[in-house]
């Protein structure tokens, strides 16, 4: 019951994307379309439960002072396999995610659930907060990207959405697109949430 | 028997309303909204009535869903509208106002608290965004249906603008137009921005009116004068700054946009300031950027920048001792 609790939690309560506003980096530059959201925000997901998982076991094996080196290690074993996965399965997809794979290393996402979560509950929680962390990121650069495609070139996963008639409008996938889209997608859902006042 | 009223300081009645204010620079535009009309035919009514249209209703829905208080009633809307339209080429599909005048409304005025908090010209922002967003349809000209440049007739080309034959870009053996066109209108160019008699009508109105006054505009103007007249092709003092003043949209930018209440500084020093710094901005995109006109950039840029002017040109009280000593 706790754990479906974690996992809820870090999809919907303390989503990384629009609660916490973690990890805009790779929010921003890679919405430009549905499957860069999907597949970075599966990667992510890896490599959180991963590091949960490895971070949580080893919590009361790793000192004090030198955790942050310690976690970073982790993470980074698990970036390193992902990327090779990619590499070698998703030659496309890692090669639009570019530089942004192995970035995942100093993800603050990750480092923040290993800092404040797995380092502190046990194996199988972190393993459901990584989850629902992971997807709840999954899900919020899946709804980013999807707008943004959809408005900026009139394809949904690379699929034509509107007739010929429709002219996409280029800013949505351009830098100033991800900033106007993100700040309006998350006023909206402070809105809804009643979070506004 | 009148009532009484009793109420707090100030006491000073003015006449100036919002609706007051935003009617006078209607009145002000529509010299030049009627040379448009006359140069590039009833599409440019079209796109204007559509411009307008669209910002009146987006104030109102959005208002509606916001629950504040309906104003469409404040001209300020209707304005936004008539503003954009005139940054707008004649050549535009009419669906492309009706997008521009909603994101100006909706996302740059109201999504930042209505009329006096948008930190930004709601018109010149949403002609930014329509221009990273549809590139091609706004940089299509046409020229004007009538007059000295009609040899070619009305055919929408993708022909250069004054400034970026003086730019030297597109098209080199392109002649400049007549000076006297480019002053009267006759030229490609935006719907509103071509006619620089009406518009300078319009805005001795508006001085008249004391809606504006004469810092923004003069030292912009003035700046842009200058620089392009020092920093000429051929070396120092060799620029055509009568052409640069009246070609594109200085004019119109300088009298109508920058001046804009709630995104330019409100002290005088700051305006001469704001004036300057738009006017620099602007002379360096059109001679080294690499778009033929800046003044839309050159306004934003300093949009931005005007909290901070405001905050350093804040005049002392009477009385206060400063800090620094």
């Amino acid at each position: 019951m706790k754990a479906l609790k974690v996992f809820f939690n870090g999809v919907l309560n303390e989503n990384p994307t629009f609660r916490m506003v973690l990890g805009m980096c790779p929010t921003l530059a890679l919405t430009t379309a549905a499957i860069n959201g999907i597949g970075m925000g599966l990667a992510t997901t890896f490599v959180l439960v991963g590091s949960n998982l490895v971070i949580s076991l080893l919590k009361s094996f790793i000192p004090q002072k030198i955790r942050i080196p310690a976690f970073v290690v982790v993470i980074a074993t698990f970036v390193t396999v992902v990327s090779m996965i990619m590499q070698a399965f998703l030659p496309e997809l890692n090669k639009s995610l570019g530089i942004y794979i192995p970035l995942i290393v100093v993800n603050c996402i990750i480092l923040a659930r290993a800092e404040s979560f797995a380092s502190k509950n046990s194996v199988l929680l972190s393993i459901m907060d990584g989850l629902g962390i992971g997807i709840g990121f999954t899900l919020a650069l899946l709804l980013l990207g999807s707008i943004r495609e959809i408005l900026g070139a009139g394809t949904w996963f690379g699929m034509p959405v509107f007739s010929d008639g429709f002219s996409p409008a280029v800013i949505m996938i351009l830098p100033p697109g991800g900033f106007i889209t993100l700040g309006l997608v998350l006023g909206l859902l402070n809105k809804l949430t009643g979070r506004a006042e | 028997m009148e009532p009484l009223i009793v109420s707090s300081s100030p006491h000073v009645y003015s006449e100036d309303t919002t609706a007051r204010i935003m009617r006078d620079v209607v009145l002000a535009l529509l010299p030049a909204a009627a040379v448009a009309v006359y140069f590039f035919g009833g599409r440019a009514a079209l796109i204007m009535a559509i411009s307008v249209l669209s910002a009146v209703v987006t104030e109102a829905v959005v208002q509606k869903l916001m629950k504040k208080p309906v104003t469409i009633n404040d001209w300020s809307a209707a304005v936004t509208g008539l503003m954009l339209a005139f940054n707008l080429p004649p050549t535009v599909p009419l669906w492309l106002p009706a997008v521009g005048s909603a994101i100006a409304i909706a996302l740059v005025k109201q999504a930042f608290g209505g009329l006096g908090h948008n930190f930004m010209n709601p018109a010149l922002a949403a002609r930014a965004i329509l221009l990273a967003a549809w590139p091609v349809y706004m940089t299509t000209w046409a020229d004007p249906i009538r007059g000295a440049m009609s040899a070619a007739a009305a055919d929408a080309v993708s022909s250069a603008t004054p400034l970026a034959i003086l730019k030297g870009m597109e098209g080199t053996e392109a002649q400049l137009p007549p000076l006297w066109a480019i002053i009267l209108g006759n030229t490609r160019g935006c719907l509103g921005e071509t006619s620089d008699v009406a518009l300078l009508l319009g805005a001795v109105y508006l001085l008249w009116r004391r809606v504006i006054n004469w810092r923004i505009p003069f030292s912009f103007i003035g700046t842009v004068g200058l620089l392009t007249w020092i920093l000429g092709p051929q070396g120092l003092f060799t620029g055509n700054a009568i052409y640069h003043i009246f070609s594109g949209g200085l004019i119109l930018g300088a009298f109508y946009m920058a001046t804009d209440y709630s995104s330019s500084p409100v002290t005088p020093k700051g305006q001469i300031i704001m004036g300057i710094g738009c006017g620099i901005i602007t002379s360096i995109i059109r001679l080294y950027g690499g778009y033929p006109e800046g003044v839309t950039y050159s306004i934003l840029l300093m949009n931005v920048a005007t909290p901070l002017i405001d905050r350093f040109t804040m005049p002392r009280i009477y009385g206060e001792v400063r800090a620094d000593v």
